[in-house]
């Protein structure tokens, strides 16, 4: 019976085990890379039942935070603000305006617009937004610069990684209260000092403390 | 150059792997009017480590006859038909685990480890005969173990892939069974290393990678010798890619060896640590009765014990079925019952320390475990234990009796049963009674309990049944060296020198000798 192998076979053979470490290499880094980004839903425009830009109506019209979301210093819960929010100023300017139906008809009838959720946790962590508002971390540090999207996405990936990264080493993320709603505020150069500062004056919790399960798994 | 020399070898090889097989043999004994080897047949036992008159020749004419030219057909497709059946019980049990959940079993608080841990700790015990006749008995050159090392070996392979899937079960949330492994993830999860739980990850995750390496290299020549000897062009090619190019030539050998050396050494501590720390999964935690530490050294000695046994019902009908009573025989099958004798004294003196260490502790809750075990609820099953480890394998002080085949294999029978009813006692016994009476309960099997124990039974009959079909169940590049080394003491080496030197390169692998009749 002729050879069932040709001498290449044994060239082949020996390359084909680079290639395959090479290629599974490559793989982990890119399923690892795009897990990270894509896989999450970053950067991408959600759509809604209302085209609402935050970059209009924060940068351009100069609203505050905490006009519409109400209760994210006081609550666990930044409330999604109901219709009549809107129509404070919509019953008066842009009255008219074929883009805003949706939020005239649900003035009339009473039913809530129902918004895309843009970051929604898992049902198993208890986050609670006054907390971090009290203890001086931005709205930018979790939302991003949300006056720049005219419609928004998710700009952090809010992976679990992604809090303790945080909640391991706070100082680095903190401001003065003062300074929680602007959302272009630069940290000046000597945060290290001013967080560390910080971390004492708003008694933040130990790392120990901080990175229990039971701070954000109850 | 080289590689052209290589091909014109190999195809020399092929050629006089021709010569040699009987295209149209259909038997385990080679037609009349072939070549064969003389291969002793009948039903006399042997007690040499081989049947003397054996070449290298008809060794691999032999042991990959079962395999190329085999008629096991009825035979072996009956079996199969049972073991799938078994197979297909533990896939229904598998799945209902999954979809229902653990609910499904008898485990409850205060019994939360059952049968899926009982049948955990049985499989892995049994594994541990293979490492230790392949890698502790070579490194101790005692060359009775070249004969079984390499199904012995695919008993510990198999029975890992049996046990592994009993943790994944018992998890009850399968889907995060990788949060047991220190693997990067997004959630910045890392194992408790501090638990004895994740140490049993480690050892049996290690304990097969090790395993299944040494089953493998070993299988080299063997893979290269079938690749030369099959008729079948996609039998061929497959054994050949399996077989790495393996030429037989002295740099493969001395490569071969050393590593084969090299795993047996990495093995060796494998038969006493993975034991070792599977006994941690229940001394650490403080409960009477796993809180112990006499635990690790009596857990290997089971361990071997239960293996050895498993050994046994494995040999004994596979010698018989493949006729392979000649390389399998009546020294392997006594030296096994000796292991077995041997650790089943050290089980049966850790049985008798822990009843002595439950009146000496002077602690009422030991106590009560001891008696609890006795005359509570779960006695009998104490008692069958001491029947099965205990007094049962004493029979063995006897050589007539350790050379009879159907005692012995009634006796490992009976050592199989008692090593799963010592898990019993171990697991179920000391979680049964809680510290506080109110929260006391019972433990019974259901029936899914039951299936997924047979089931697995079936998974490895399975896998045991395809391997004997498909690999050589006997390590011939090994057994031809024994050839050779029983040669030289048994004076029948001028025979396996006069081919070796008459064979040219290609004589490494075997398959191009000319078998001759044995001149002793």
């Amino acid at each position: 019976m002729a050879q069932v192998f040709h001498p290449s076979t044994n060239t082949i053979s020996k390359f084909s085990i680079v290639g395959g470490l090479l290629g599974l290499t490559v793989f982990c880094t890119l399923w690892f890379g795009f897990n990270l980004t894509y896989g999450n839903r970053l950067y991408v425009p959600l759509e809604q039942p209302v085209q609402f830009s935050h970059k209009h109506h924060v940068k351009d019209d100069g609203i505050d935070c905490r006009y519409c979301h109400t209760s994210v210093d006081k609550s666990s819960f930044a409330n999604i603000p109901p219709t009549e929010t809107c129509m404070t100023c919509h019953s008066q300017i842009w009255s008219d305006s074929p883009l805003l139906e949706p939020v005239r008809e649900s003035w009339r009838t009473g039913r809530p617009i129902a918004w895309t959720r843009v970051h929604d946790l898992p049902d198993f962590v208890y986050f609670n937004h006054s907390i971090h508002v009290q203890k001086g971390v931005s709205c930018v540090s979790c939302h991003g610069q949300v006056d720049e999207m005219p419609i928004t996405w998710r700009a952090k990936t809010l992976t679990m990684s992604w809090c303790l990264d945080c909640h391991k080493d706070p100082a680095k993320n903190l401001r003065p209260r003062s300074e929680v709603y602007n959302l272009s505020y630069v940290p000046p150069a000597n945060q290290p000092e001013l967080g560390a500062q910080l971390v004492r004056e708003y008694h933040v919790l130990p790392r120990q403390q901080l990175t229990n399960c039971s701070i954000c798994h109850r | 150059m080289a590689k052209k020399a290589r091909a014109i070898n190999a195809s020399a090889q092929a050629a006089s792997a021709g010569t040699l097989t009987a295209p149209g043999g259909t038997g385990i004994v080679p037609a009349p009017g072939h070549a064969a080897p003389p291969v002793p047949v009948g039903d006399e036992e042997t007690f040499a480590i081989i049947e003397p008159g054996h070449t290298y020749g008809s060794i691999s004419q032999k042991i990959s006859e079962i395999i190329l030219h085999g008629n096991l057909w009825t035979g072996w497709l009956v079996g199969l038909a049972m073991t799938v059946s078994l197979l297909l019980l533990m896939l229904t049990a598998l799945s209902m685990v999954i979809l229902q959940g653990v609910g499904m079993w008898g485990i409850n608080i205060p019994v939360g480890w059952g049968f899926d841990i009982i049948s955990f700790v049985w499989w892995i015990g049994i594994g541990h005969a293979g490492t230790l006749i392949s890698a502790i008995l070579l490194l101790f050159h005692q060359n009775w173990r070249t004969s079984i090392n390499r199904f012995a070996e695919a008993m510990t392979i198999f029975a890992v892939m049996c046990a592994g899937m009993y943790p994944l079960l018992h998890l009850g949330r399968h889907q995060y069974a990788y949060w047991m492994f220190p693997v990067p993830n997004t959630m910045q999860l890392w194992p408790q290393f501090r638990s004895p739980l994740i140490w049993d990850v480690f050892a049996v995750s290690t304990y097969f990678t090790v395993s299944a390496t040494f089953w493998y290299v070993g299988l080299i020549p063997d893979l290269a010798t079938l690749r030369d000897r099959a008729t079948n062009r996609f039998a061929k090619i497959i054994y050949g890619v399996f077989a790495l190019g393996w030429r037989g030539s002295a740099k493969h050998w001395h490569r071969y060896t050393a590593i084969y050396l090299l795993l047996a050494a990495i093995s060796t501590p494998l038969v006493l640590s993975v034991h070792s720390v599977i006994s941690f999964d229940f001394s650490v935690g403080i409960v009477p009765g796993w809180h112990s530490t006499i635990f690790p050294p009596y857990f290997v000695a089971g361990a071997i014990f239960a293996g050895f046994a498993f050994v046994l019902i494995l040999a004994i009908p596979m010698r018989a079925l493949c006729n392979l009573r000649d390389v399998i025989t009546m020294k392997h099958l006594e030296n096994c019952g000796k292991v077995m004798l041997a650790t089943g004294m050290v089980v049966f003196y850790g049985y008798l320390m822990e009843l002595f260490m439950g009146y000496f502790s002077r602690n009422t809750y030991e106590q009560y475990m001891t008696t609890n075990r006795m005359v509570g609820p779960y006695g009998p099953s104490y008692w069958a234990l001491f029947f099965c480890n205990g007094f049962a394998p004493q029979i063995l002080w006897f050589r007539k009796m350790r050379t009879n085949i159907p005692c012995l294999f009634i006796v490992s029978l009976i050592v199989s049963v008692g090593m799963f009813l010592e898990r019993f006692v171990i697991i179920v016994v000391s979680l049964h009674r809680d510290y506080l009476p109110a929260a006391w309960g019972m433990y019974y099997p259901t029936f899914w309990d039951w299936a997924q124990f047979i089931g697995s039974i079936g998974l490895f009959s399975t896998l045991f049944l395809l391997f004997v079909r498909v690999l050589p169940s006997i390590s011939m590049a090994e057994v031809r060296e024994l050839v050779h080394h029983e040669g030289h003491t048994a004076g029948a080496g001028e025979v396996a020198y006069e081919e070796a030197e008459t064979s040219g390169d290609g004589q490494t692998t075997g398959s191009n000798l000319k078998p001759r009749p044995a001149q002793a």
